[in-house]
């Protein structure tokens, strides 16, 4: 098998403090093939490639190109080993040339020969068929064509490696078309290309052989042709179809009409595709789908936290407009963010100052929450979510996550909302708080609070929400509920029609 | 997808774009101010007033356009002319050799902009800090130098450097005791083969560069008493004209000045890129310095005196004379012609409100600030629309 291997990486531990972000991963490229490298959120595929290209030092194990041993110290020793990345954003610079930018930095002239540079540019562009020429500015081409651009300049650098990351999120389906197109010219050159991407159709489409891993392991290598989609899925959640089996189920809940909180009817914002979506009083549903499927972006225009650009939004009934979160939480909404450093909390400021910031901007500034007001909500909540500070003044930034993530929790329930809103509340925090958590959700809905709640964890949703909305490449592919509220048919519907 | 190897005309840069407005409105307002005005405006020797009383100007701005096409910023640029002007004129009128005071000018110079580069780009602080300290710090030091107002003296007998060229006069035909070392003197002296470039060039002295003046007569003008005035340029404008030209070459065709404009344009990917980012972003300053220093022994020869107070508020005309010029402060764009255009800009401006009779100086600050102002309005709207135009034909093809 090492035969005509391109690229070996054997044995790749990365440590992190307190955390082993790969441990023994080993990982093949061959001359002309497109490898997928595939893995959900903190699956270690980012830190595999970084490894590669450099940006980390791998612990331990080997790499080796074309059979030799390298080691590789910063971005520079990847690239002149043959390895050259493109990444999600565009990394050159759009106040120059395309022909600059596909020579800049690696060239020995002092001064430089523009018309001979844009004679190789264009050269080099009508041979891989981009639409650009080389005397354009890079500003002035679409996405997909820098993104073209900067595959060029690493073609030109005799790269033998080449890594695609998320190059597609950006891109439309013609683009990504002419994307793939020039991916396959490459790879009949003998280039190897590994790719990055939470596409499943994608990699489908243009891959040879996919490589998945998980929680910094290696699950397999396998050959695109042999691993049906529904499989690939299982492999990157980690749940063998053989070993499915129906958890403690939900109970029943029958909604009728009048119980609606919340309708939206072709909702969509910024970051979201249209999309319909109502929920109950009392009602815990999820959404579910992939990283990057659009579960967050979807509740986040629900919430108003990107630029809502259309859609019709009812609360009890009666049409209401949210465009920012301040709206949101005027109409009883609660958002609990799905980044908790970025978007959560406020590590400087005091547990009691976290909590009461949600109530504090709906009450307005000109109404100040008294200290002592302030102390006892601070004292109730940690009381009753069970908060472990060393007092209600210490800086939430020195609590474990899973109490952070119950500081937070407090701030929402404090304002008393009728629609809750839960973005991966337990992601990165331990089990016993996991536990509590769900425990809560569900008594949420007991008093009639509507509460949406996303994990990455599909066990976990199942054994919380009612009804279950799937998402596939930023699109509702389903909605799941009653005896359809399964493993296998979740995984289903997730990974497509065909199993 | 067809091999576009025929030759398009590609639409303007920004960079070209705001420099072209930038011309265009300098035109515009001068031969304004012609019509209007007509008496001074319609001599070439308005002209050469602007250039001669700025030449120090240009080069700080070229400095100063190069640092923030970069993406930095350089406060200290007035400050550091000024102590420039005030050491080299104590150096020279304590003896100092004349071509020791121009290494001395050059040293300054770039003393400041290593040392401030390398706190800005290797220690990675704030460039507004460290040349708003380097501003303070030179400022400081011209006050201490300034015991008093010095004015360079140009008595011979002072100028150790020039006796000893006389002695070496000695195997010429010339007389040491009656050798006149002006310019009119030493061409003529050239011109009869009495005496070679090279010996006429060593015999200048600070007195020749300071009086001397490329003459024009034909650009002159005829005063109402019958006298010839020809339009006259200084040495230092021919200075401050080659910088224009050795700096628009330099960010042109040179691979450093390629990386300004990619350093500006996106710090990280310049890096990806495999520009050396740290070196890069130094070497701008080194040459911001470089500039100051010469902009110093350039503001010498223009006023002969050195003082406390002299190029006060510089680095402020300089900002808006590069932005003015088409540099945009978010860095990656801008052009060292429209830089210089934009200190002519102005200076047309100090001299219309001049003209107009508004004499009082509080006048001129005000109209710079609305120029300003207009300036920058002008060129977000331009830019705005340009990529509002730019992004609605991508979403079309």
């Amino acid at each position: 098998m090492a035969d005509h291997a391109l690229l070996e990486m054997r044995h790749i531990n990365k440590l992190f403090p307190g955390v082993k972000a790969l441990s023994d991963v080993d990982f093949t490229l061959r001359k002309g093939e497109i490898h997928a490298l595939m893995g959900e959120n903190g699956a270690g595929k980012s830190t595999l490639i970084k490894v590669l290209t450099g940006v980390y030092q791998n612990d331990g194990g080997e790499i080796r190109v074309e059979g030799k041993n390298i080691s590789i110290r910063s971005p520079q020793d990847a690239q002149n080993n043959g390895i050259s990345t493109v990444y999600q954003e565009i990394t050159l610079c759009p106040n120059l040339t395309v022909a600059e930018n596909m020579f800049i930095g690696r060239e020995k002239d002092v001064f430089v020969h523009n018309r001979r540079r844009e004679k190789r540019a264009n050269e080099l562009l009508g041979e891989l068929g981009i639409p650009a020429r080389g005397s354009q500015m890079l500003g002035n081409c679409s996405l997909a064509v820098q993104q073209m651009v900067a595959i060029a300049r690493a073609v030109d650098m005799n790269c033998k490696v080449l890594i695609l990351d998320e190059p597609t999120s950006s891109l439309d389906d013609k683009e990504v078309n002419v994307l793939f197109g020039l991916m396959r010219d490459l790879k009949a050159r003998g280039v190897g290309i590994i790719f990055v991407t939470h596409f499943l159709e994608q990699v489908y489409e243009v891959c040879d052989r996919i490589t998945v891993l998980r929680n910094g392991e290696l699950v397999g290598e396998y050959l695109t042709e042999e691993l049906p989609q529904v499989q690939l899925v299982a492999k990157m959640i980690g749940k063998d179809l053989d070993e499915i089996s129906s958890f403690g189920e939900v109970e029943e809940k029958e909604f009728s009409d009048a119980d609606i909180f919340y309708e939206a009817k072709k909702l969509s914002s910024s970051d979201a595709l249209p999309f319909d979506f109502e929920i109950h009083k009392g009602e815990v549903n999820g959404f579910t789908g992939l990283l990057g499927s659009g579960r967050s972006e979807s509740v986040r225009a629900i919430f108003g936290a990107d630029k809502v650009n259309g859609g019709t939004v009812k609360i009890n009934g009666k049409h209401v407009k949210i465009t920012k979160p301040i709206d949101a939480m005027k109409n009883g909404i609660g958002y609990l963010a799905e980044d908790r450093k970025r978007d959560g909390i406020i590590a400087d400021l005091s547990v009691r100052e976290n909590i009461i910031l949600a109530l504090q901007v709906m009450k307005g500034f000109f109404k100040p929450i008294s200290r002592s007001e302030s102390e006892a909500f601070a004292d109730e909540y940690i009381k009753v979510l069970n908060i472990k500070t060393a007092s209600r003044e210490t800086p939430i930034g020195s609590l474990s996550g899973g109490n952070q993530q119950k500081v937070i929790l407090a701030r929402w329930l404090l304002t008393h909302p009728d629609y809750l809103i839960l973005d991966e509340p337990t992601r990165g925090i331990d089990v016993g708080t996991k536990l509590e958590i769900q425990k809560l959700v569900l008594k949420l809905a007991e008093d009639g609070v509507a509460v949406t709640f996303i994990s990455s964890e599909i066990e976990e949703m199942l054994r919380t929400c009612s009804r279950l909305i799937v998402m596939r490449d930023r699109r509702i592919v389903g909605e799941l509920k009653g005896s359809d509220l399964n493993q296998a048919q979740v995984m289903k519907t997730i990974a497509g029609g065909e199993s | 997808m067809k091999n576009t190897k025929t030759f398009r005309r590609e639409p303007l840069t920004d960079s070209q774009l705001l420099m072209t407005i930038a011309i265009c409105i300098f035109l515009v307002m001068y031969v304004g101010a012609m019509l209007i005005f007509k008496g001074g405006f319609l001599r070439a020797n308005q002209i050469f007033d602007i250039l001669n009383d700025n030449a120090p100007l240009i080069i700080v701005s070229c400095g100063l356009t190069i640092v923030m096409i970069g993406g930095g910023i350089d406060i200290s640029v007035g400050a550091v002319t000024s102590l420039v002007v005030m050491a080299c004129a104590l150096f020279l009128n304590n003896g100092g050799n004349v071509y020791l005071s121009m290494l001395l000018a050059i040293g300054i110079g770039l003393g400041f902009g290593l040392v401030q580069g390398f706190l800005i780009s290797y220690l990675d602080i704030q460039p507004f800090i460290v040349t708003l300290a380097g501003m303070f710090f030179a400022r400081g030091m011209t006050t201490i130098l300034s015991v008093d107002p010095q004015k360079v003296n140009i008595d011979p007998i002072h100028n150790l450097f020039e006796t000893i060229h006389r002695g070496a006069l000695v195997n010429t035909s010339i007389d040491p005791q009656t050798f006149n070392t002006s310019t009119e003197n030493l061409t003529e002296l050239v011109r009869d083969g009495k005496m070679t470039f090279f010996e006429a060039i060593k015999n200048m002295n600070f007195r020749t560069l300071l009086e001397g003046k490329i003459k024009i007569d034909w650009l002159g003008y005829t005063a109402p008493n019958g006298n010839r005035i020809p339009a006259s340029m200084e040495y230092g404008v021919v200075i401050a004209l080659l910088c224009v030209v050795v700096i628009f070459l330099l960010l042109k065709f040179h691979k450093l000045g390629r990386g300004f404009y990619a350093l500006g344009g996106n710090q990280t990917s310049a890096l990806m890129l495999g520009i050396n980012v740290k070196r890069t972003r130094f070497l701008s300053y080194v040459i911001c310095g470089l500039l100051s220093g010469i902009s110093g022994y350039v503001f010498l020869l223009h006023t002969g005196a050195g003082n406390a107070t002299n190029a006060v508020g510089m680095e402020m005309n300089a900002i808006a004379a590069s932005i003015i010029g088409g540099t945009l402060l978010s860095g990656g764009v801008g052009n060292v012609v429209g830089t210089f255009f934009g200190v002519m800009i102005l200076n047309t401006i100090k001299k219309i409100v001049v003209t107009s009779g508004l004499n009082a100086p509080w006048w001129q600050s005000v109209t710079t600030g609305g120029m300003l102002c207009f300036f920058i309005i002008l060129q977000s709207v331009v830019i705005f629309i340009r990529s509002k135009v730019r992004r609605s034909r991508i979403s079309k093809k």
